[in-house]
């Protein structure tokens, strides 16, 4: 069987839940090993042999660390020569595809992005237009290239060898030109990831700047938070939450979208959702088109009692 | 200083998108226009260009003949130049041949800057610059909200995945920049007039030394096997909220799918 490369997604080692997607699929198209940059604990190893890590490939990150994506993908394009994988797969974030795009240049290999389901072949499925088409591709020269987005998987645990080698590469000098100087990471807020998220509650200008019936409807259902480009272009929520075109897109199995018109740079963001539940005072905006269910009313009376309504149903 | 900006021209987000029956976007069809996200980085260029003398902004696309709308866009918004890459060999191209192209153009002009969106709205990929970075060996400095350059040094702020990292980089480099980094100005009417007067070069393959072969759909290193519309989404029920009615029928809704 070909091997399949996973590059982790860790932050300070702590392996994201993308990264057991990752491992899931790489089980239908081969055998997986994950690449992991940096200093891996036990625990980590654990996790990525339970996912189906055959090996995995350990890379010191004394010549990555501090540098913008392209050392990663140097790493990625010498374990390609070493291992000659039948695809890689990355995580589709914003770093994710930077790194998956020159290492196709690097390999002259296919690139596809934004893979919301990768079956043998590899064939993916991309959701494209504002969610309106979907694609069906492969790749057709050199290795496949493949980034994927979060949920197009369900973890599904598999005990692997999880052989631990450690890889020694070389970095260039060019690959250092991009630093980073500073780095501040993203405060915890206890709620689950937006991207990852089966539940996202989002909040846009309807909101008139008070996010909390939206934040604390999103705790009820143990839900992450969102915001329509209105709601962060105000200053009201941070950028890192903004669904839509220019910010995440999710896929959860419910989204609620309160004070949110749905201009079709946010149904980019959320589309795909499987279930849509929209609150606006409102009865034209745009979003009432696309929902399962929906409520015609403000979402500062709404809201708080329909929290109250969940946690007394939660007993 | 010499900027050059990388835009496409793209189908109208707001219009019928589709697909043509060899599964490539339709081009031609719809109507085009500049990418949203690519004014931002037209406005960027504009901002370094004041505050820059002696900066010349060119506007460079790959794009099929409507695609100099595009260009005087940019043009209009006050860039001084443009450049437009077209061939009929050219379409159907992904990612990476549309990157060759771009960095085979890019070569052909004087750059300290190259200075991109951070994606196009309809293939919204978003791996062109990093793919021009490593074409044309130059740092990448990307997706920047906040954009500062002193002297050859650019530093950007970067909202990354789990953290707000400064980039910081020399030029030259590549630049691209996101739609936080500021509002794109409108042309005014002298700027619209100006436009008219402003050089556009057309330049085809041959003109950049890349062969045919190449680029285009023939030549992808990925291939699109089938497009479908998704089903359009029904509209489920609509209540409305009288007197708390609406949280009531809200809870009972997220009930019955189990989400409670």
């Amino acid at each position: 069987m070909t091997e399949i490369l996973v590059l982790v997604d860790h932050v300070d080692g702590a392996v994201r839940k993308t990264t057991n997607e990752l491992l899931t699929i790489a089980r239908r198209l081969g055998e997986p090993s994950a690449v992991f940059i940096g200093s891996p604990s036990d625990d980590a190893v654990a996790a990525l042999k339970g996912f189906g890590a055959e090996k995995v490939y350990v890379v010191d990150d004394a010549e990555v660390k501090g540098y913008l994506v392209a050392p990663k993908a140097e790493v990625l394009h010498q374990l390609v020569e070493k291992t000659s994988p039948g695809a890689v797969l990355i995580s589709s974030n914003a770093e994710g595809k930077e790194i998956a795009g020159r290492l196709a240049v690097k390999t002259d290999s296919g690139l596809i992005t934004d893979a919301v389901d990768v079956q043998e072949g590899p064939v993916t499925t991309q959701s494209v237009f504002a969610g309106s088409y979907t694609v069906q591709a492969k790749v057709t020269k050199g290795t496949p290239v493949i980034t994927v987005k979060p949920n197009a998987a369900t973890p599904e645990q598999a005990e692997g060898a999880g052989a631990v080698e450690q890889v020694a590469v070389t970095v260039s000098d060019a690959a250092k030109a991009a630093k980073i100087v500073a780095s501040e990471p993203r405060k915890a807020t206890g709620r689950p990831e937006l991207t990852e998220a089966a539940i996202v509650v989002s909040g846009g200008r309807g909101t008139g700047g008070n996010f909390e019936p939206v934040e604390h409807f999103a705790d009820a259902l143990g839900a992450a938070v969102g915001a329509s480009r209105a709601a962060v272009d105000s200053g009201w929520y941070p950028h890192s939450f903004q669904v839509g075109q220019t910010g995440k897109t999710v896929s959860p199995q419910l989204y609620v979208a309160a004070g949110i018109s749905g201009a079709i740079q946010h149904r980019a963001g959320m589309q795909t959702s499987k279930t849509i539940v929209a609150i606006n005072k409102d009865e034209e905006a745009p979003l009432f088109e696309l929902v399962d269910f929906g409520v015609v009313g403000d979402l500062h009376a709404v809201l708080p009692a329909a929290t109250e309504e969940v946690n007394k149903r939660k007993g | 200083m010499n900027i050059v900006v990388c835009v496409k021209y793209v189908p109208d987000a707001t219009a019928d998108r589709h697909f043509e029956d060899d599964n490539t976007v339709d081009r031609v069809g719809v109507d085009g226009l500049l990418s949203e996200l690519d004014e931002y980085a037209v406005e960027q260029a504009l901002q370094l260009k004041e505050k820059n003398e002696g900066t010349e902004v060119t506007v460079l696309t790959v794009g099929p003949e409507q695609a100099v709308d595009a260009i005087r866009k940019g043009l209009q918004m006050g860039a001084d130049k443009g450049v437009h890459v077209v061939d009929d060999s050219i379409a159907g191209s992904d990612a990476l041949a549309t990157s060759l192209v771009l960095a085979e153009a890019i070569k052909k002009v004087d750059h300290d800057l190259v200075v991109c969106g951070m994606a196009s709205t309809d293939g919204a990929m978003g791996v062109v610059p990093a793919m021009l970075a490593e074409r044309l060996g130059l740092p990448q400095v990307t997706l920047g909200s906040v954009i500062e350059m002193q002297g050859k040094e650019v530093r950007i702020k970067r909202d990354g995945d789990t953290a707000t990292e400064i980039i910081g980089g020399t030029a030259p480099l590549v630049l691209s920049v996101t739609d936080q980094s500021g509002e794109a100005r409108y042309p005014s009417f002298k700027g619209i007039m100006a436009a008219k007067k402003k050089p556009v070069e057309t330049w085809s393959l041959s003109d950049l030394g890349v062969d045919a072969s190449q680029v285009g759909l023939s030549a992808a290193w990925s291939q699109v096997e089938d497009t479908a519309a998704r089903p359009p989404r029904t509209q489920g029920e609509i209540v409305a909220d009288e007197d708390g009615s609406g949280a009531k029928a809200l809870a009972e809704f997220l009930a019955s799918k189990k989400f409670i």
